[in-house]
């Protein structure tokens, strides 16, 4: 029992963070029409201007966390949103009302590209960062020994998760922004004869969805004190799994097929086998889109003959 | 009313409902279309007849009632427990669709030819057969493409035969998919909507090419159209709905005298009920 | 959807504009590159992290960048703007078509004389083999994306079960490649319609990703399941192809002995290029023949309307599983090549990437297209060569050149289509009109 609380605890920390980056699929998904590939390295990026404005932070003598820690947020997500920004302006836009597949394999394309800059950029090798955040409180200790630990690290993240999507919840449905975002999603020609900027509007998902994925990518670096270049492709196939279980288009749906995905994985790797729990995520994929293609949260999509 | 005989009904709707979660879009609607006939199936806008097409063509599975389908050597089908491609290559119904469907980077051809898929399969031998090009196979296929020929001179694209579909004017496609329809041998015909977006000339046409489509080769019609002229010009026997019910049947003569029918479209749509009135006379 | 965008893209006129495009890409780049190129990391042998500045190289990208800006937007003001390409005028039309008729019969004649003129050349025989292995599974794949409209992104977890069919069939058993050969298309099929028969229903995008995990669950378990597939060490010793049942090596019984002529290890070199070669023609074949009987049309037929094809009592179902079957025996016969040629397979030959760039193949070939397909195998398989001795920049090149072939030419090299049959005159189609499926 006390090693299921802990290794709940640790799925849903690991759940936040792909929640974090499937609401960039999701948002993306429900606004062109087109998975972002790219998207999981968009957060492998994020990751990485997070681990080096630590660096160059930590090196001038700061010492204070708490502000570190907000000066190194806010770089991250704003250089990775204008990395968002520029991908969609060069790979996609061009594409827009293009034949289907075309964005689908720019963006595959533009997987490559992120993926193989940073490792020209900052080499192929792990970078790891000392423990930053440490200490936490112990919630259970039973008579044989075992603790449940619920670190400051994993306290952060969640709360973190929850504050950024209350933010972006508000964004999406009480102000102008999000009601141009919906109006695009439902008809862009309309909406665009209507005076919405839809150019913006795209973009300013593609930005949205890129910072919320650099706080994932400075959450992952805290959580697990390293990055690499090669670790958007995976982060971002299960971050995808969750925005499909959750329904894609939803962002309540984004968060909690995150959650679903991160405690599956952490049970599975806990209870049956650690090297089959990346075949794991992608069977539930799989059997997701078999039975439920529309996800817990999503609306049926309803043919039309 | 014309046809009380029941041996000559090729189809039979009986209580058909259609429910879309709480929203009732056919309530309890029974019909009949003889065979050899055109039955024509009318009402105002939402008045639930493409859902009673997309029921009988399975592309929805009724909420309730049935729909039998009886052919000409005596077997009769139970439509509603068909599904998807099975009402066609099983029941053979074909069907038009109100938003053309045809294949429009294929030929003219070879969109005759797809709809001949069925009895080529078997001819090909599932394939195997085709592959190594047996003489069984390219007889069929020389007499496919003298069916599809045929219906090209009927619908009169014969010269267009070699032309993508996607480029054919609207009207042309319109026959296109009728023709492509008829090439699937069916015995009950049902085309949503076909006259919408004709002019006049090509009205005139259309209804010269159902009447010959059920004079000379006896397929039974079942049809929704919007276009009165049409309507009252060609049809047997007419089915009005309105609200997913049905509200008057007849000849074109009752139908069009019927209060009932008159009110349903003045309560709608005054234009509407405009050609009502005007239409066939 | 299909209607024209706008064009938002306001050109920019005279010199101020042009330098004030610069500017603000150059300042973009800038806060781009700041910190990736600015600043370099690593690990030191402690496990410290320690970074050092390279503003040299970031002042050099960003100028790049900035001459870059005017150079395009020059470039652009004096072709004009970028939605104007698509009307090729019918004279140039016909003319490719005219050099597309002469083309394919003039390449096919060139394959086959690629031993004779460059038998000494060791190294263009071994690039001729990796073209033509691309080349086959491009047309394999194309049955799949191209005729049929599935969009496959896991193709190479069928090439993956053709390889490790032969390669632990000839080690375990010590069956020979001509039986396995069947043998590995055969399995890649099965594999094909038992991932094909619960996904298929599935529409576009979403097939997309499900045949991705596909593809990542079957390399996944080949790494794990360690027992029979030898793990990450992969599958060795893989005996090489024999001149159906004669040894092409330097023994008493090899085909050099008994033919009475000097063993030289170029013969299997040859000997595999025309295996290969027979492999993709038969591939090419075969398609081709498909495409005429009414399996192939209905394929086509699903990829432009799935509604009217079930309307029409097409099974399309089965039809899909055909098609999907069909490539995946395709990709397998190309595995259980591949694993003869290399005598070695490993989980690192089989990643997500070989996939993307078969797609990028198919794509860029011109969806449907048998010659265009070849070609882009060509250029794609011939580009990546070019860049090899930039091991690390391999990838990156080939990325920018995917979104840079995507933008510049969506519907691929040979974007018409060529009708199954016809009346009195076999005419192209335009790709305009040709969709792209959704399933």
């Amino acid at each position: 029992m006390d090693y299921f609380a802990q290794q709940f605890i640790n799925g849903l920390v690991l759940g936040s963070i792909y929640g974090l980056i499937a609401i960039g699929y999701t948002m993306v998904y429900g606004i062109v029409g087109m998975i972002n590939f790219a998207h999981g390295d968009v957060f492998m990026i994020g990751g990485f201007i997070a681990l080096i404005t630590f660096l160059i932070l930590v090196s001038l003598g700061l010492t204070a966390i708490p502000v570190i820690l907000l000066v190194v947020l806010l770089v991250s997500m704003a250089i990775t949103a204008l990395y968002g920004w520029t991908i969609e302006r060069i790979a996609y836009r061009p594409l827009r009302h293009s034949f289907r597949l075309a964005p689908m394999l720019s963006a595959i394309g533009m997987s490559f590209v992120l993926t193989n800059y940073s490792q020209v950029a900052q080499g192929a090798r792990v970078k790891p960062i000392p423990p930053f955040i440490t200490g936490g409180y112990t919630l259970h200790e039973s008579t044989d020994g075992f603790v449940i630990q619920l670190s400051n690290i994993q306290i952060m993240v969640v709360i973190t998760t929850i504050v950024l999507l209350a933010i972006f919840t508000w964004l999406v449905s009480r102000t102008r922004l999000g009601r141009d975002m919906r109006a695009c999603e439902q008809d862009q020609t309309m909406a665009a004869l209507l005076g919405v900027d839809v150019d913006r509007t795209i973009s300013m998902t593609f930005v949205i969805g890129a910072a919320l994925a650099a706080v994932a990518g400075l959450m992952y670096l805290l959580y697990y004190g390293l990055v690499d270049f090669f670790m958007g492709f995976v982060a971002g196939i299960k971050a995808f799994t969750a925005a499909v279980l959750g329904g894609i288009g939803s962002l309540p749906g984004a968060m909690l097929g995150g959650l679903a995905i991160g405690l599956i994985e952490t049970f599975w790797s806990a209870y049956f086998s650690v090297e089959y729990k990346d075949v794991a995520a992608f069977s539930i994929l799989i059997v997701v889109l078999i039975f439920m293609p529309t996800g817990l949260l999503g609306r049926p999509e309803v043919e039309k003959v | 009313m014309s046809g009380d005989k029941t041996s000559d009904k090729i189809l039979g709707v009986d209580r058909l409902t259609m429910r879309f979660g709480g929203i009732v879009a056919v309530q309890d609607l029974s019909f009949a279309a003889e065979r050899k006939k055109i039955t024509a199936l009318i009402g105002p806008n939402g008045a639930g007849k493409t859902t009673v097409f997309n029921c009988i063509t399975g592309f929805y599975k009724p909420s309730g009632g049935t729909i039998r389908l009886a052919h000409d050597d005596g077997r009769v089908i139970a439509l509603e427990r068909l599904n998807d491609f099975r009402i066609a290559k099983q029941a053979k119904v074909a069907r038009t669709f109100q938003n053309i469907r045809l294949f429009p980077g294929m030929t003219a051809l070879e969109n005759l030819m797809v709809a001949q898929h069925n009895a080529l399969m078997r001819a090909s031998g599932f394939t195997l057969l085709g592959l190594v090009g047996a003489p069984v196979y390219r007889d069929a296929e020389k007499h496919a493409i003298d069916l599809a020929t045929d219906w090209l001179r009927r619908v009169n694209l014969l010269d267009r035969a070699d032309d993508a579909a996607g480029n054919l004017a609207y009207g042309d496609q319109r026959r296109l998919e009728i023709a492509r329809a008829m090439c699937t041998e069916p015995a009950l015909l049902c085309l949503d909507e076909p006259a919408a977006g004709l002019n006049a000339r090509e009205s005139a046409a259309l209804s010269e090419l159902l009447l010959s489509i059920r004079n000379e080769l006896g397929t039974s019609i079942l049809l929704i159209e919007h276009d009165m002229s049409v309507v009252m010009e060609i049809s047997d026997h007419i089915v009005v709905m309105d609200h997913g019910v049905k509200i008057a049947q007849g000849t074109p003569r009752e139908v069009r005298d019927d209060p009932k029918v008159i009110a349903a479209y003045l309560g709608t749509d005054e234009d509407e009920a405009a050609a009502v009135m005007e239409g066939g006379t | 959807m299909t209607a024209p965008s706008i064009n938002t893209a306001k050109p920019a006129t005279g010199i101020p504009a042009l330098l004030k495009t610069a500017f603000i890409n150059a300042a973009i780049a800038l806060v781009l590159f700041s910190l990736m190129i600015g600043i370099r990391t690593e690990a030191g042998s402690d496990g410290q992290l320690t970074y050092w500045t390279r503003f040299g190289e970031l002042a050099s990208l960003v100028a790049a960048v900035f001459g870059g800006s005017i150079v395009i937007e020059l470039l652009r003001q004096w072709i004009g703007p970028t939605g104007t390409e698509k009307l090729v005028p019918p004279a140039v039309q016909s003319g490719l078509s005219f050099v597309g008729r002469y083309l394919a019969p003039a390449l096919l004649i060139f394959t086959l004389l690629v031993p004779v003129i460059f038998y000494n050349q060791r190294y263009i025989l071994d690039l001729a083999i990796l073209v033509l292995t691309y080349v086959m599974l491009g047309w394999g794949l194309n049955v799949v994306v191209g005729l049929a409209g599935l969009l496959d992104l896991g193709y190479v977890a069928f090439y993956a079960v053709g390889a490790y069919s032969y390669g632990l069939l000839a080690t375990n058993f010590g069956w020979s490649f001509w039986i396995c050969l069947p043998l590995a298309g055969i399995l890649a099929a099965f594999w094909g319609v038992l991932l094909g028969f619960p996904v298929l229903r599935l529409r576009g995008d979403y097939l997309a990703i499900v045949t991705l995990a596909f593809g990542e669950i079957i390399r996944l378990v080949i790494i794990n399941w360690q027992s029979l597939t030898g793990g990450p060490n992969g599958v060795s010793g893989i005996p090489r192809p024999t001149f159906f049942g004669i040894p092409l090596d330097n023994s008493d019984d090899g085909l050099a002995a008994k033919l009475g002529i000097e063993y030289s290890s170029t013969h299997r070199i040859v000997f595999l290029f025309y295996v290969i070669l027979a492999l993709a023609l038969l591939t090419n074949w075969v398609t081709i023949r498909l495409r005429r009987l009414p399996i192939g049309r209905a394929w086509e037929a699903l990829r432009e309307d799935e509604v009217a094809c079930r309307a029409l009592g097409i099974n399309t179902t089965t039809t899909k599983l055909t098609a999907f079957a069909t490539g995946a025996m395709f990709g397998g016969f190309a595995g259980a090549f591949f694993a003869t040629r290399q005598g070695f397979i490993s989980p690192e030959s089989f990643t997500f990437q070989e996939s993307a760039l078969v797609l990028a193949i198919v794509v860029l070939g011109g969806m449907g297209s048998q010659l265009g397909v070849a070609l882009a195998a060509l250029a794609m398989i011939g580009g990546f060569e070019l860049f090899r001795g930039l091991e690390t920049y391999r990838m990156l090149v080939f990325g920018m050149a995917m979104v840079l072939i995507m933008i510049w030419r969506p519907r691929g090299l040979i974007g018409h289509r060529a009708p199954t049959v016809y009346l009195t005159k076999a005419q192209a189609i335009s790709s305009d009109l040709v969709k792209e499926g959704h399933g």
